[in-house]
């Protein structure tokens, strides 16, 4: 399995960033190591193992469940600390909907 | 050529917890904006998300209710998108193992077919595809002109997302099927239905074939559908949409449509957001959900009944027509209401009566609920019982009535006080009736020689003497009894 540029692009464009051409160039080179290893863990016979989700799915601690409680939240003014823009105890940010 | 119309409907419930999902922030509606969130629905970094059993349980539930197999591990998936009023850049979700599969609905409906026949309901069979457990999103409130403002205490709210088969073929369908489904929640107090505050929400995909096709046709996905009215008549407009596309010889576009309740149509949507590669994967931070055989079990046992199962038991021990046990459990309160109060009337179909009219009439002037009625089930059922065995006149019930509605007093209670009780002992009323004929002999003469007219005067006269209060019933059976012989 090879990997495009235009796929590399694709991706970068999914995750809301920007590359300059020649970072690309090398992002196609290192997303294909990636394969390349994958497709050699392929080889592996795994008939009738089951897949591992999770490094802790095992262990049946790891998996407790919270109790249905109230915990206190955040204040309103420090959790809108972070927002560029704030109105009315909002975050505001640019029109959505065209 | 005759279309038909094959629409699939995608149900977003909130779940009744207390806390959200993966944490313990208020999943209370209404409160400040940005008043109820933490670093866990914030998405901030370092957060760890745990996730709340009971949600697990109640999506359990409804699988259970909706006739699904229950996946005893199911797998919690990120969907990634970028929207503002999702902080993390990813909802968690359900992809591949979800909760619960392959259900099934039977929705018991009055036949319309058959005006003025009581015998008969029909069942409109809904598959269902699929019960997943999932964080809601925040809420954007997009004012003309102006920026969007977004509020992030609905984040990481629970919400079940039941998906069901392309089994629905009108707007009219879609709808009865979600009402049904509404109640089922409802009973099950899994959900609270309120769709006006977006507990409970709804799209449809759409697509039309020719009768007779078995293929689906191009589908669209109608979004904005928050009321019964809304789904009904915007279904109905975008299946003769399609038609109309296909009759002059177009093809129907895949696409997000909104209805737009003001124009009474609907609309593609336009975003500036469109991502249309979520890219699942199983989300790292959180491991599968298991449900053990033991715990489902008692999931199951605790359930409570199904407005279905409870219809068709109000069938049968209470003899209601097929029609009046929807009318029955329509709600829980209503139903558990008409239960108590049947208990003691032993006379269910006029509790029913009572319940449908004066109890209802009453309630909604006062702009009450059934919760909040003055008059105690056990108490209306005492009232028709004093009816039914002639201590009351129909006539003094819906006086006692407005006195119990007043007072919140027993109908015995008021009936004492008042001194109501009718007068149905037999030898009491003969010695009045026969005193009457006795002081009026002419009139009588007058009866007997064929002036019939008279037996009201008659009727009349022992009222009056009576006050009201003897058995109207009875006054007449004795009257002609005694003039006739």
């Amino acid at each position: 399995m090879s990997i495009t540029p235009k796929e590399v692009r694709r991706i970068a464009e999914l995750a809301h960033l920007e590359f300059s051409p020649a970072e690309l160039e090398r992002f196609v080179g290192q997303f294909q190591r990636i394969l390349d290893y994958f497709e050699q863990l392929r080889q592996v016979d795994t008939k009738g193992v089951e897949p591992t989700y999770h490094g802790l799915a095992e262990i049946p601690e790891a998996g407790a469940v919270r109790p249905d409680r109230n915990q206190p939240s955040l204040a309103p003014e420090t959790v809108l600390e972070g927002a560029p823009k704030a109105r009315k105890g909002y975050f505001r940010v640019p029109r959505v909907i065209e | 050529m005759q279309y038909e119309p094959v629409i699939g409907l995608e149900v977003h419930a909130q779940l009744r917890t207390r806390s959200k999902v993966f944490c313990g922030c208020s999943t209370r509606f209404g409160a400040p904006p940005n008043s109820q969130t933490c670093p866990v629905c914030l998405g901030l970094p370092g957060s760890l998300p745990v996730v709340n059993g009971r949600a697990v349980e109640m999506a359990a539930m409804a699988g259970l209710a909706l006739d699904c197999r229950i996946n005893r591990r199911s797998l919690l998936a990120r969907k990634n998108y970028f929207y503002p009023d999702l902080p993390k850049g990813y909802q968690i979700s359900q992809f591949e193992e979800p909760l619960a599969v392959d259900g099934r609905v039977r929705v018991p409906l009055p036949d319309r077919g058959t005006p003025g026949v009581p015998g008969t309901l029909r069942e409109l069979d809904v598959g269902i595809i699929r019960v997943h457990l999932e964080e809601d999103a925040g809420k954007s409130i997009h004012a003309a002109r102006q920026d969007t403002l977004v509020n992030l205490n609905r984040c990481g709210v629970p919400l079940m997302e039941i998906v069901t088969c392309p089994d629905l073929r009108s707007g009219r369908e879609a709808s009865d099927f979600l009402d049904y489904l509404r109640r089922v929640l409802i009973f099950l107090s899994l959900c609270d239905g309120n769709m006006e505050e977006g507990s409970l929400r709804c799209d449809a995909n759409v697509s039309v074939r020719p009768v007779g096709e078995t293929s689906l046709g191009t589908k669209t996905e109608i979004k904005n559908l928050n009321s019964f009215r809304f789904l009904n008549k915007a279904l109905d407009y975008e299946i003769r949409r399609q038609v109309r596309v296909l009759e002059s010889g177009r093809q129907v576009v895949q696409e997000t449509r909104l209805w737009e309740e003001d124009r009474e149509e609907t609309r593609p949507m336009r975003s500036k957001e469109e991502a249309h590669d979520y890219r699942y994967f199983p989300d790292p931070d959180l491991l599968p959900i298991v449900i053990p055989a033991e715990r489902l079990e008692e999931i199951r046992k605790t359930m409570p009944e199904l407005p279905a199962d409870r219809a068709r038991r109000f069938g049968s021990q209470y003899g209601l027509d097929p029609g009046d046990t929807l009318v029955a459990t329509r709600t829980p309160e209503f139903a558990d209401y008409f239960e108590a109060s049947a208990e003691r009337a032993r006379n269910p179909k006029s509790v029913l009566n009572w319940m449908v009219g004066d109890v209802t009439h009453r309630l909604r002037k006062d702009g009450r609920g059934l919760h909040e009625s003055p008059v105690k089930a056990s108490d209306l059922g005492e009232l028709i019982r004093l009816l039914d065995d002639g201590t009351i006149s129909g006539k003094m019930a819906k006086g006692v009535f407005d006195r119990m509605y007043e007072t919140g007093k027993s109908p015995g209670a008021i009936v004492r006080e008042q001194n109501l009780a009718q007068i149905s002992d037999r030898s009491e009323l003969e010695t009045v009736v026969s005193g009457i004929l006795e002081s009026h002999s002419e009139a009588v003469e007058r009866y007997r020689n064929g002036k019939r007219g008279l037996l009201g005067f008659f009727v009349g006269q022992v009222m009056r003497q009576t006050r009201g209060q003897a058995n109207p019933k009875m006054v007449n059976e004795l009257l002609r009894k005694m003039l006739d012989q």
